[in-house]
């Protein structure tokens, strides 16, 4: 039984955090560096994130570079490679693979489906478009490797 | 008189903190500061728009019960609450002017879509959205 963080006070500086990973994803971000953001112990940060917002920091992090390299990815046409050093990643092939992982096909192929479709999104303020497109991350990735290989098994054990 | 929306209301934490936030901070006035017992009615209204009130109201008994008030809270804390948007003519004269009196910015005036806007949040977790009007200037 966990217990769940509470104080609306701490919530509030645990809030500030996440707007910092927000703000700039890209960045590194150490539970020492964001535990001084909340004012909180390093000790005690990523487990009360995780209670307020239901991610852990670091997957936190991930979904937010992976959310604004699928906006690159959509709306400019720059190489991917710069892309991948642009949202925070060390190599092309970390990002690939983490991109792969989460949203279930390659940045290339993503770009090339994306551009197939018409977007009327000028009127939408770009947060909401933000929220909109960000990646649910409730399970994790190893757990999401494990499922599509059961789902494969499965599949070619029907006659 | 004209037929409308009047007071649309967001929770805060504390009354005095988001009246001191809206007033002194953003350049909102008090239109209403009504007490009655323990319960407040408090609205602001922004100058340039005098038939709108923007209340801010604080989750407690009698409005709700003491549990559903602390939830109410820890939503408001986790930035959970609806989207805020104010629009302004110069979204960077605006940032500068509300960051030097301390409003905490949680990003930056930002070009695109042919616009420019910033966030910020007020003290208890009410996220908005600052926004250039298309064409405004």
């Amino acid at each position: 039984m966990s217990s769940r963080a509470t104080d609306p006070e701490l919530l509030r500086r645990l809030l500030r955090a996440k707007d910092r990973i927000d703000a700039a994803s890209e960045e590194d971000w150490p539970v020492e560096r964001l535990a001084r953001v909340s004012g909180v112990s390093s000790a005690h940060f990523a487990r009360a994130f995780k209670d307020a917002f239901a991610t852990p920091p670091h997957r936190y992090l991930l979904s937010r570079r992976i959310e604004r390299a699928k906006a690159m990815l959509r709306d400019t046409d720059a190489a991917i490679i710069d892309i991948a050093f642009q949202t925070g990643w060390q190599s092309l092939g970390s990002f690939g693979r983490s991109f792969r992982d989460i949203t279930g096909e390659s940045p290339s192929q993503l770009r090339a489906r994306e551009h197939d479709t018409a977007h009327a999104l000028d009127q939408t303020p770009h947060c909401f478009i933000s929220a909109a497109y960000r990646p649910d991350l409730k399970t994790a990735v190893s757990e999401k490797r494990r499922r599509a290989r059961a789902i494969r098994e499965r599949s070619q054990q029907k006659p | 008189m004209t037929e409308g929306v009047g007071v649309v209301g967001i929770y805060v934490r504390d009354q005095d903190e988001a009246l001191n936030f809206y007033v002194e901070k953003l350049g909102f006035r008090v239109h209403t500061d009504a007490r009655n017992g323990n319960y407040r009615w408090l609205t602001v209204q922004h100058p340039g728009q005098p038939s709108f009130q923007l209340g801010l109201f604080k989750p407690e008994p009698p409005a709700i019960d003491a549990a559903t008030a602390q939830t109410v809270k820890e939503v408001v804390a986790k930035g959970a609450m609806p989207p805020l948007v104010m629009t302004v003519k110069d979204c960077r004269a605006a940032y500068e002017r509300m960051r030097a009196k301390g409003v905490e910015f949680t990003q930056e005036p930002t070009e695109r879509y042919g616009g420019v806007d910033a966030s910020f949040r007020d003290p208890s977790g009410n996220g908005w959205k600052l926004i250039e009007a298309k064409g405004a200037q």
